[in-house]
């Protein structure tokens, strides 16, 4: 019996495990896929956003100013890529000015701090590639951008350091209540494809799940919708074409098309917002794309979308309600929703684990580990180093003198890292999430064959059995004539 | 820091024949850099035939024609490095590169022969829209599954794109016992040669549909199926031409990309027609002393023009460093203006006084020409005017400049090569 198990291993499921990793308590993750960030984590704006988008007084935006308070410092505890780039809400029509007034206020009363109001002018000298049309801008300096996969790879891996289980491949089919013969107390029999687990005490992190988990143990019915967002990426040589994150005007939809380099220095542009009925339904449409091609253009000139290196899609948990649902449910004791984290949830994620780990232990009157390790090592970046760390490293280590990713310069020394350490990557995505392998402008042409090598030898997987990303995501089907095993 | 008179970047087909040509020229004094673990480059995963018909004067496989080059490199006891990755050239020609044995070093390089060949567009920069799963791979990335690693990349394919590579691979992945459904190619002619269509697809029945375009991938885990559906004039999808085709696997052979970070990185100027580096007559770049050939410089047909090529560059580069930068007075320049039909030409200057008695000009058409004429102009006058039976974009053009010719006349400025009807 585990005193807490987490259902989900994306941002919010991981926040909440490295929280729960602080205090003498045994704790576990299910996750139906096989690997972290595998759902609405990983195809995201990967922005810190600021907080002056959501209404005073909610959730969303309370847990996404302090999210944006935290983000910095985590990033350097766990070692990921974090830049506070700022933002700016652009307005391309003197009728929208009233709108950025209200949103300037409204963050303010949301304790967003710095906003101010640029006029056409400072807007275009802060952003030459701005549309002709710019009127005014609501600026953000406290914006940030971040790698989404990093952040949930890094709170994983440093949760799972400090002693939690995670069990991938893991797909919870039932919830029952029972009352614990020892104690008295509530407690949860979860059935899953791996065998049954138990638990005092369940988090719903289970992103478009999150209704269906809820639904099974709630009469109080929660909806999700998920919401698709189509987005392009495209090459670093367009990297630069804007510094900030550039966003229309806000809609009741979302945030509308947003223009954002990448902390790892792309240039990102989406997302359309369609809901559809598959929560596994994140194909790329010739709408969307369509539609980010024509709507790009609103608030940023000159986008060299026929740079764009690959386009993907990814869905948002949006509860009918518009509003994150956090907190133990009515009428299922010890059963904690952290449901609807759809936009600003990966800003708000060390908040929510914040949140969730200050109810955990009140709750359960919890003592802290004394030897709880807050700080990760990331996997090594050598183009950081000089020329002679360099040498020194791949004297000791020679898999650092060898590319494997050829377009974002990746060593097998990362690679064989990214494999090795906890929570290793066992796919081409999961190699790819935590170290940029194939995520380059050749999108993984020179490298797959490579890295599946490296994968068959530091794993042991046959050939045939190395996935894309887990279960029948399999690469080859078996051999060419004639060739002797 | 060592130096090397010249420093080749690339041992595929190109590098070898430079650096062959520089030796014969009497260098001495050459390393070729090569990022994979033998010499060859992509010849050693094509092994079909078909290779070295103008240079051979026989049909060879990739590998074969390869080894004739990397046996001149070994005879003639040039230097090489293998699984070595420049990582970059500085613009005053200091080449910084790595590999496990030797770490990270820098070469001092009297001249530098850009010979990186090229890479396959993938998925991802064509929007072709549906789902990610697995089983979609550029059709190089399968022949070298299939060919290196000796594993079936899936069992039913569909290829979108009929470059060479994919109307090999349709062929190859056929021998191997898979089942090719369908080639779909956006334009309305295909971006391969004659030969490989009927080679390739014609002999085993695989239909090629021009004009079509794939408009939807289908499996979250594997391919399931795709859908294509033909396009109109503006390339767009016609509603209701839409065909599914299930199958494991999508092959995508739609265009290469001369890979030139390198080059851009050092600072040479390129041509957004080729994607590679402008070029004058010795095939040198904006940069004295950098040299570009082969696929690098602009995507080949033939693998003989490459080696051809190659040799003109590692000649030249062998004549800059015995010579000098200032040496044989470049003196006027002429531009070269490819137009009507003929898009680029390689090179793209030309300085008179320096050229050879008779210079060849390679350029690809955008369209397919039936019935037309090759014209060279020298400023406003017509000076060759050569009847094609057919031209295509799938295959390389050239026409041959004779000094005497452009000599004869001071002050010219342009020469320009278009496609006449009459």
């Amino acid at each position: 019996m585990y005193d807490v198990i987490i259902i989900g291993a994306g941002v919010t499921g991981a926040a909440a495990a490295r929280e729960l990793s602080r205090y003498k308590l045994s704790v576990c993750v299910l996750e139906k896929e096989e690997d972290v960030c595998c759902g609405t984590s990983k195809a995201n704006s990967a922005i810190v956003h600021a907080g002056f988008d959501a209404e005073t007084g909610t959730l969303k935006a309370r847990f996404n100013v302090r999210g944006s308070e935290m983000m910095e410092e985590l990033a350097r505890d766990l070692d990921i890529p974090y830049k506070r780039n700022g933002a700016m809400v652009v307005c391309i029509d003197e009728s929208g000015k009233d709108g950025l007034r209200e949103l300037y206020e409204r963050g303010v009363a949301n304790g967003v701090k710095d906003l101010r109001i640029l006029d056409r002018q400072e807007c275009l000298a802060m952003e030459p590639n701005l549309s002709e049309n710019v009127v005014a801008a609501l600026y953000a300096p406290t914006s940030a951008i971040i790698c989404p996969f990093m952040l949930n790879i890094a709170l994983a891996e440093n949760a799972n350091v400090n002693g939690v289980d995670f069990f991938f491949n893991t797909k919870v089919e039932a919830l029952t209540p029972f009352t614990c013969e020892k104690c008295g107390e509530p407690v949860w029999k979860i059935r899953t494809n791996n065998g049954e687990y138990r638990a005092r005490y369940v988090i719903n992190a289970a992103g478009v799940y999150a209704d269906v988990l809820h639904n099974m143990v709630s009469e109080k019915k929660i909806r999700i919708t998920p919401r698709r967002g189509d987005y392009c990426l495209l090459d670093k040589t367009a990297g630069g074409h804007v510094s900030h994150t550039i966003f229309a005007q806000p809609t009741k939809m979302g945030k509308g098309v947003l223009v954002t380099p990448t902390v790892h220095g792309n240039l990102l542009v989406g997302p359309t917002a369609v809901d559809v009925e598959d929560r596994e339904g994140c194909n790329t449409t010739a709408e969307g794309i369509d539609t980010l091609i024509a709507r790009a253009g609103d608030q940023v000139r000159d986008l060299p979308m026929r740079q764009v290196i690959t386009s993907f899609a990814g869905l948002r948990a949006h509860e009918e309600g518009g509003e994150f649902i956090i907190g133990e449910a009515e009428d299922a004791p010890h059963f904690i929703d952290c449901a609807g984290i759809e936009s600003p949830g990966l800003s708000s994620c060390p908040a929510i684990g914040e949140y969730i780990g200050a109810m955990m232990k009140e709750k359960l009157g919890l003592e802290e580990k004394e030897d709880w390790v807050g700080t990760r090592k990331g996997i090594l970046d050598p183009s950081a180093l000089s020329l002679e760390e360099r040498n020194e490293l791949i004297k000791k280590n020679p898999a650092y003198g060898r590319i494997i990713c050829r377009c974002e310069s990746v060593t097998e020394g990362e690679i064989i890292d990214a494999i090795r350490r906890p929570l290793g990557a066992r796919s081409l995505d999961g190699v790819k999430r935590r170290t940029r392998a194939g995520m380059g402008r050749c999108q993984a042409g020179f490298c797959s064959p490579r890295t599946m090598e490296i994968i068959n030898r530091e794993l042991g997987l046959p050939y045939e059995e190395i996935t894309k990303h887990g279960r029948a995501s399999r690469l080859v089907i078996g051999r060419t004539k004639g060739v002797e095993e | 820091m060592t130096s090397y008179d010249i420093v080749i970047v690339g041992g595929g087909p190109a590098g070898l024949a430079a650096a062959v040509a520089a030796r014969d020229a009497g260098v001495e004094s050459i390393l070729i850099i090569e990022r994979d673990k033998e010499l060859g480059g992509i010849l050693n995963q094509c092994i079909h035939n078909g290779f070295g018909l103008h240079t051979f004067k026989e049909e060879l496989t990739g590998p074969e024609y390869a080894y004739r080059f990397e046996e001149q490199v070994l005879q003639r006891k040039i230097e090489y490095k293998l699984d070595t990755m420049v990582m970059d050239i500085s613009h005053d020609k200091v080449v910084t590169a790595m590999n496990r044995t030797d770490g990270m070093f820098q070469i001092r390089a009297g001249a530098v022969i850009l010979a990186m060949g090229c890479r396959e567009r993938p998925r991802g920069a064509l929007n072709i829209p549906g789902y990610r799963p697995a089983g979609i791979y550029s059709a190089g990335t399968a022949q070298r599954l299939v060919n290196i690693e000796g594993y079936m990349p899936g069992k039913e394919v569909v290829i979108l794109g009929s470059g060479d590579i994919g109307l090999i691979m349709a062929r190859r992945m056929t021998l191997e016992g898979a089942k090719v459904k369908v080639v779909a190619e956006l334009m309305p002619f295909s971006g391969g040669l004659k030969r490989n269509i009927v080679q390739c697809l014609d002999d085993y029945g695989i239909p090629l549909k021009l004009s079509h375009t794939v408009v939807d991938i289908e499996g979250k885990e594997r391919v399931k199926a795709v859908t294509i559906a033909e396009v109109g004039p503006d390339m767009k999808p016609i509603a209701g031409t839409e065909v599914r085709y299930t199958c494991d696997t999508l092959l995508l052979s739609t265009g290469l990309i001369p890979e030139n970070e390198l080059s851009r990185g050092c600072g040479v100027e390129m041509n957004p027609v080729t994607s590679g580096p402008f070029v004058n007559e010795r095939l040198e770049t904006s940069i004295p002393g950098v040299f570009a050939c082969g696929n690098v410089l602009h995507v080949h047909d033939l693998v003989d023009f490459v080696s051809e090529e190659a040799a003109r560059a590692g000649a030249n580069a062998a004549r800059y460093v015995q010579e000098g930068e200032g040496a044989g007075e470049a003196g006027e320049e002429v531009r070269l203006v490819a137009t009507d039909g003929a898009r680029y030409t390689v090179p793209s200057t030309i300085h008179v006084n320096r050229m050879d008695d008779l210079l060849t000009v390679r350029f690809r058409v955008g369209a397919v020409f039936k019935d037309s004429y090759v014209s060279v102009y020298l400023d406003d006058e017509r000076v060759q005017h050569m009847k094609k039976r057919i031209m295509a974009p799938g295959e390389m053009e050239q026409v041959i400049l004779q000094k005497k010719q452009l000599a004869a006349r001071p002050g010219l400025k342009t020469v320009t090569i278009k496609i006449e009807a009459q």
